[in-house]
């Protein structure tokens, strides 16, 4: 097995198993830090595939600013960790089991279509400004329609916030 | 072979000298700015450790690191106890992709005076500054304490804030520069540094960057009035001065991050490259400590406002007009 063969199968397990605790862990500050360390575990992964813009993106945008907000919230409940309940198993197990199922189902169903999975692909380094001119050449579309849902979603958030100035509903 | 095994003990080297001057920097900053404080508030300051006081960081050290390591009974132990590290380590990392002089030639092997050249540098110096965040954060939850808790979620509240500044701020400099690369970012400043075209960006950054390492007027998340000492309200010992020791570093990084993207590195006429580079990070970290001294804290809302209402989209106009220019420049 190569250097780089092992440095993938650590961060696979890393990954694998920092998940696994995130899903079953009943304290939710304990979840929201697995599923972080699972990012980490994520972005050397990108760079390892050659895609190192990527791989700082997977942390900024999501180990840093989204699991922020998650542990933002958290932070604000008084957390009581929950005993398992009994209809437990059916509103949380069943939805993602059966959706987990459906995708990797998909997956491999995709594998086995897959044009020939016994090559090797060939070692690829997809550098920043490389990866900026593809996108935005090729798939510019479907890149401002994304951040238009952003504006959307933006100006939504916008107006729930905003300073309620209606007097008369003041306490 | 042998090539190899020097290169490697040319990185262990590098990375030894650079770990232990970024702490050594880092502690006599302490007393640095303990001294200056003083003689601005027309005190002496720290004087009795050694001659002039100089022996203080020493005495700190070890006072701290022979205190007992205290932890509260209801708090989350092992993130209390992880939390500190958090702070320091990322702080230590982002000095990584920092440029400190030109490269040097020994023996006719060219060694380049920064431990890592990613060609995504300054997303990973915003990376690893956007993880600085959960040392504060989960520090101040797992305290189990309502004043360390407030602190922490000020803490996480202000950094997300300014962050969005701090990295607007750059897309200028990124634009400039045509790379993500700092060693490239120093070479594009050549003939001028970028604070002579971009001093917009270079105040929005200053700002944010005094912000991230949450010093006055910024420092919400430990004001002492209020919250007694903020998200390290429980930390006792070394765990207190990591937290301590994270946020000078932080301070030397912000500096060097300065002197990179607007002061134009390690570039300057007549000395050699290191000490123009340690100069200017050092007069960025002596205005730091100067407004330490000069300035009141700002009200929660001030700083938010500060932030998000005149930053924000003064960052964002900038971008805009920077583009414009350039592309009627290149026309």
């Amino acid at each position: 097995m190569t250097f780089y063969g092992v440095i993938f199968y650590v961060l696979g397990i890393i990954i694998l198993a920092a998940t696994a605790l995130a899903i079953t862990r009943r304290n939710p500050m304990h979840a929201v830090i697995y599923l972080i360390v699972s990012f980490f575990g994520l972005a050397p992964l990108f760079y390892l595939l050659g895609a190192p813009l990527l791989a700082l993106l997977e942390i900024i945008i999501y180990a840093g600013a989204i699991m922020v907000l998650f542990i933002f919230i958290v932070m604000m409940l008084k957390i009581d960790v929950t005993p398992v309940s009994a209809g437990q198993w059916l509103k949380q197990w069943f939805p993602a089991l059966s959706l987990s199922a459906i995708s990797g189902l998909t997956m491999v169903f995709l594998i086995w279509q897959g044009p020939a999975p016994q090559t090797l692909l060939p070692l690829a380094q997809a550098s920043p400004r490389e990866f900026g001119l593809f996108v935005y050449r090729r798939y510019w579309f479907a890149v401002e329609i994304a951040s238009f849902l952003l504006l959307v979603a933006l100006a939504g958030a916008f107006y729930l916030g905003r300073k309620d100035t209606n007097p008369e509903e003041k306490p | 072979m042998t090539a190899w095994i020097t290169g490697c003990l040319i990185l262990l080297l590098k990375l030894g000298i650079v770990l232990v001057g970024l702490l050594l920097l880092a502690a006599y900053l302490v007393l640095a700015e303990r001294k200056l404080l003083a003689r601005l508030q027309i005190r002496l300051g720290p004087n009795r450790a050694g001659p002039l006081g100089l022996m203080q960081p020493l005495a700190d050290a070890v006072k701290l690191l022979t205190k007992e390591d205290l932890a509260p009974a209801k708090a989350d132990r092992l993130i209390f106890l992880l939390a500190p590290a958090v702070v320091a380590a990322t702080a230590l990392l982002i000095f990584a992709v920092v440029p400190f002089g030109q490269d040097w030639v020994i023996g006719g092997r060219r060694i380049p005076l920064v431990v890592a050249d990613l060609n995504v540098g300054l997303l990973y110096a915003l990376a690893l500054s956007s993880i600085g965040v959960y040392g504060v954060a989960l520090g101040g939850w797992s305290s189990n304490s309502k004043y360390a808790l407030l602190g922490g979620i000020r803490g996480a509240a202000q950094m997300i804030s300014y962050e969005l500044s701090l990295g607007l701020a750059l897309v200028p400099v990124v634009m400039l520069a045509g790379s993500f690369s700092l060693v490239e970012i120093v070479a594009a400043q050549s003939r001028y540094p970028f604070l002579l075209v971009q001093p917009l960006s270079f105040l929005i950054f200053f700002v944010s960057a005094v912000a991230e390492t949450k010093r006055i007027p910024f420092d919400l998340p430990e004001a002492e009035n209020e919250l007694v000492a903020g998200y390290h309200t429980e930390y006792s010992g070394m765990r207190f001065g990591l937290f301590f020791l994270g946020e000078y570093v932080t301070m030397v990084v912000m500096g060097s991050l300065v002197a990179v993207f607007f002061l134009g590195g390690w570039r300057g006429p007549w000395l050699p490259p290191l000490v123009w580079f340690f100069l200017k990070v050092l007069g960025v970290v002596f205005f730091m400590i100067w407004m330490r001294g000069t300035l009141p804290r700002l009200r929660y809302d001030q700083l938010m406002h500060l932030g998000w209402k005149l930053l924000v989209p003064l960052a964002l106009l900038n971008i805009v007009v920077t583009g414009a220019v350039l592309l009627l420049l290149r026309a």
